[in-house]
């Protein structure tokens, strides 16, 4: 380690918390239906929407009509993505002449862009057309981020609200999050990749003769869109199989610090509209300090982890002079560039990757499972990110509540049985999706036929898939060939868990918070915007995460570690 | 949620439409006018108009008189462009101790210098195009032996190939391996050697 990469590290985060925190600013606005300076351009566009849909734009709808549609519009997008891939074959834009996708890697695929989770089990450039690409996959990076900004904005005024009846109209706030939101961000990123080397073409592959006399083809798609909105969608899915650590996704350090920003800047964004909409912005920045604080620690120990662990196949062959373990890092990145986005990808249920997690060492590929497994709320997706932090801050201020014994209450609502029960009901659908299923594939010798690694290494394989696919995050220890149909399918249940699961608990929560009165705070209240809250909540996340996942991470990357040790002693 | 099927449905066609058809195609065209280049994958083409790589697709190269890359994971032979791919292998596993055996033994039997670890292991993509500095500079002896050039003019070469961090942060200082080679050609062509 050296302190450029420690300096890489601290500004990559700071950069992205100043990007995300006017983004935010501007969404306020936007879930808020205010004026934007935008309005000339999509004003029109978003009322022809909105006349299309046949939907009265000015209707609230109450939790249950919001989770409906929310269902709906999901059933709907898997259903045409479905279709798509199955019939690839069949539709035009596929110059590579690819067949249609079969049904196990067909319904992985859809659920996966469906829920955001972008899971790939599919080798982008062996596999799928550019229509696919386009048309499918990059419609869902817009449409499902999209979805979980209107899920966050509900919550939002959820708190905002007075005895309210209504959580706001999914379809406005899907319609106003993708058009004023996403799409702009997602051409000018777009053009920036491009001017820094990223391809954007819709050409086949092109054939290059190499010096040495070989024919090398080389594979090019409309790469810079994609990669756009798969960064400031939280999806994460590559057009290439190595997702960001393909040079023609990602070719230099320039582009690595654009793509790494627009991972996470968003998400941060989000936490400050929902401070702006639901009138708690300084709450909402402690929320902020705690995510910040928590992804922080999370780059510093896989950077850690990366450059002091010793290496066992490096001693072996006489090689003492190892500052860093860059098998699977690309040259250009090293180990702070591939260690911070390793983070801030983990924390965020993206899922893209710049380095093969599967070749870190122990407790860096430990700790980018664990932050998937802390709920993919730091920050975590955009939209779900936001909403998971909330559950997470109620649960904070009930603990406390009990501890003095007063009815807890939080942004000036009383935090009753009720909002309790929808927020565990959320939060136990991840041990139960991760573990559950991680303990059937660990005996089950058709799921054990998909592992690359034997021992430690092979259960985290099978541990960090469930954890990425149940936190909807998408990245893996690629040994794993999950392409057969027991890890299609059960992923693909996994990750539908992973989303639909939580999110109707959560909307079903902010129709009980938005139903109850807005108190004033009393002396006797919870501060939640102290450094004391601040703690709470951080406590809170690690000890429920601990205790959850803790006995499985020691017997994956906890028990490796040690191997390590002794390996290289 | 009979009433949620028609907007759900709509929806769905009128974003593809938009995001799936319009959004890339419209920067697609935007880029193409803007920056060719780049946007058509910074291909690189020799005097005769020939596509020779992509400035950021790293090749096998093999000849002793040409700087080589690293190790690769991409296809059987490495460095498969239209299958790029890591090694996946955890730090225990056998077959990640077996290969840096051979590639150390190997580029031991080359030079005696210390072997840096981008020189043994393999990259994420499989299709770096970069190697280190030190990587670079160790094959400086062989390059210069194979081409029968002074060893200081080769690695002035290399040096002018070399990039260092992204203002100074961002980042490894790294050399591209065709351009150096297309550089070294450029300078002692084949048929001179």
């Amino acid at each position: 380690m050296d302190w450029r990469g420690w300096a890489e590290i601290v500004f990559t985060i700071a950069l992205t918390v100043a990007v995300g925190w006017p983004l935010g600013i501007y969404m306020a606005r936007v879930w808020a239906r205010e004026t934007t300076p935008l309005d000339l351009v999509l004003k029109p566009v978003e009322a022809g929407f909105y006349a299309a849909l046949g939907i009265d734009r000015n209707k609230g709808q109450n939790w249950l009509g919001y989770a409906g549609a929310v269902l709906a519009f999901g059933a709907a997008g898997f259903a045409l993505l479905y279709a798509m891939l199955r019939l690839q074959g069949f539709l035009p834009l596929n110059p590579q002449g690819f067949d249609g996708v079969s049904p196990h890697l067909a319904f992985n695929t859809a659920v996966s862009f469906v829920t955001n989770t972008n899971w790939q089990s599919y080798g982008g450039e062996t596999t799928l057309s550019s229509l696919s690409q386009m048309a499918g996959l990059t419609v869902q990076n817009f449409v499902s981020a999209g979805a979980g900004l209107a899920i966050a904005a509900a919550v939002a005024r959820a708190f905002a609200a007075d005895r309210g009846e209504t959580l706001g109209n999914f379809w406005v706030d899907l319609t106003r999050s993708v058009l004023y939101v996403l799409l702009p961000v997602s051409i000018l990123t777009a053009l920036a990749l491009v001017a820094a080397g990223v391809p954007q073409s819709l050409l086949a592959n092109i054939t290059a003769k190499t010096l040495e006399g070989a024919d090398q083809i080389i594979a090019l798609f409309p790469v810079a869109s994609q990669e756009a909105i798969k960064q400031w969608g939280t999806n994460g899915g590559g057009l290439f199989n190595v997702n960001s650590a393909h040079p023609l996704e990602n070719p230099t350090p320039l582009t690595n610090l654009i793509e790494v920003v627009s991972l996470n800047a968003l998400a941060f964004g989000t936490v400050i509209a929902f401070g702006r909409v639901a009138g708690a912005r300084k709450e909402a920045r402690a929320l902020l300090t705690a995510m910040v604080i928590l992804v922080g620690l999370g780059a510093a120990a896989i950077y850690s982890s990366e450059t002091l662990t010793p290496q066992p196949a490096m001693v072996a062959a006489g090689i003492t002079d190892a500052p860093a373990n860059l098998e699977g890092k690309e040259a250009r990145f090293g180990a702070a560039a591939s260690s911070i986005w390793a983070a801030q990808t983990t924390g965020a249920s993206n899922g893209s990757v710049n380095s093969m997690h599967g070749s870190f060492m122990p407790l860096g590929g430990g700790v980018a499972m664990f932050l998937m497994q802390l709920g993919e709320i730091l920050p975590g997706g955009v939209g779900s990110g936001l909403y998971g932090m909330v559950v997470m801050a109620l649960l904070a201020v009930f603990v406390a509540g009990l501890m003095v014994g007063r009815t807890p209450e939080y942004l000036g609502k009383k935090v009753e049985s009720r909002e309790i029960k929808f927020a565990m009901l959320a939060v136990l659908i991840l041990p139960l999706a991760i573990l559950g299923f991680s303990a059937i594939a660990a005996v089950l010798p058709v799921a054990l036929e998909g592992l690359l690694n034997k021992g430690p290494r092979g259960l985290s394989e099978i541990l960090y898939a469930y954890s990425s696919a149940a936190g909807n995050n998408g990245s893996a220890f690629a040994g794993l060939t999950a392409n057969a149909p027991w890890w299609n399918t059960t992923l693909g249940i996994a990750m539908l868990l992973g989303r639909f699961a939580y999110m109707v608990p959560v909307i079903a929560m902010a129709g009980a918070i938005a139903a109850k009165p807005k108190l004033a705070p009393t002396a006797g209240t919870l501060p939640s915007d102290s450094p004391l809250f601040v703690g709470l909540l951080i406590g809170i996340i690690l000890i429920l995460g601990g205790l959850q996942f803790f006995p499985a991470l020691a017997l994956g990357p906890i028990v490796e570690h040690f191997q390590v040790l002794a390996a290289t002693r | 949620m009979i009433a949620n099927l028609r907007p759900a449905i709509v929806s769905m066609v009128l974003f593809t439409v938009l995001l799936g058809l319009a959004y890339p195609l419209g920067v697609t065209g935007l880029a193409q006018a803007l920056f060719p280049a780049q946007a058509g994958g910074s291909l690189i083409r020799n005097a005769s108009g020939e596509i020779v790589g992509s400035r950021w697709i790293g090749q096998n190269f093999k000849d002793e008189a040409y700087l080589r890359p690293r190790p690769s994971a991409a296809g059987k032979d490495g460095y498969d462009a239209a299958g790029s791919s890591g090694s996946n292998l955890g730090p225990l596993n056998e077959d990640l101790a077996a290969r840096i055996k051979t590639d150390a033994e190997a580029l031991r039997a080359e030079s005696p210098a210390p072997i840096p670890v981008d020189a043994v292991t393999t990259s994420g993509s499989g299709l770096d195009p970069h190697v280190s500095p030190a990587n670079a500079a160790r094959q400086v002896p062989r390059i210069a032996a194979a081409r029968k050039v002074p060893a200081a003019e080769v690695q002035a070469v290399i040096a002018a190939n070399t990039e260092g961090s992204t203002f100074g942060l961002l980042g490894e200082p790294r050399v591209n391996v065709l351009a150096v080679n297309l550089a070294l050609d450029a300078r002692w062509p084949r048929a001179q050697r």
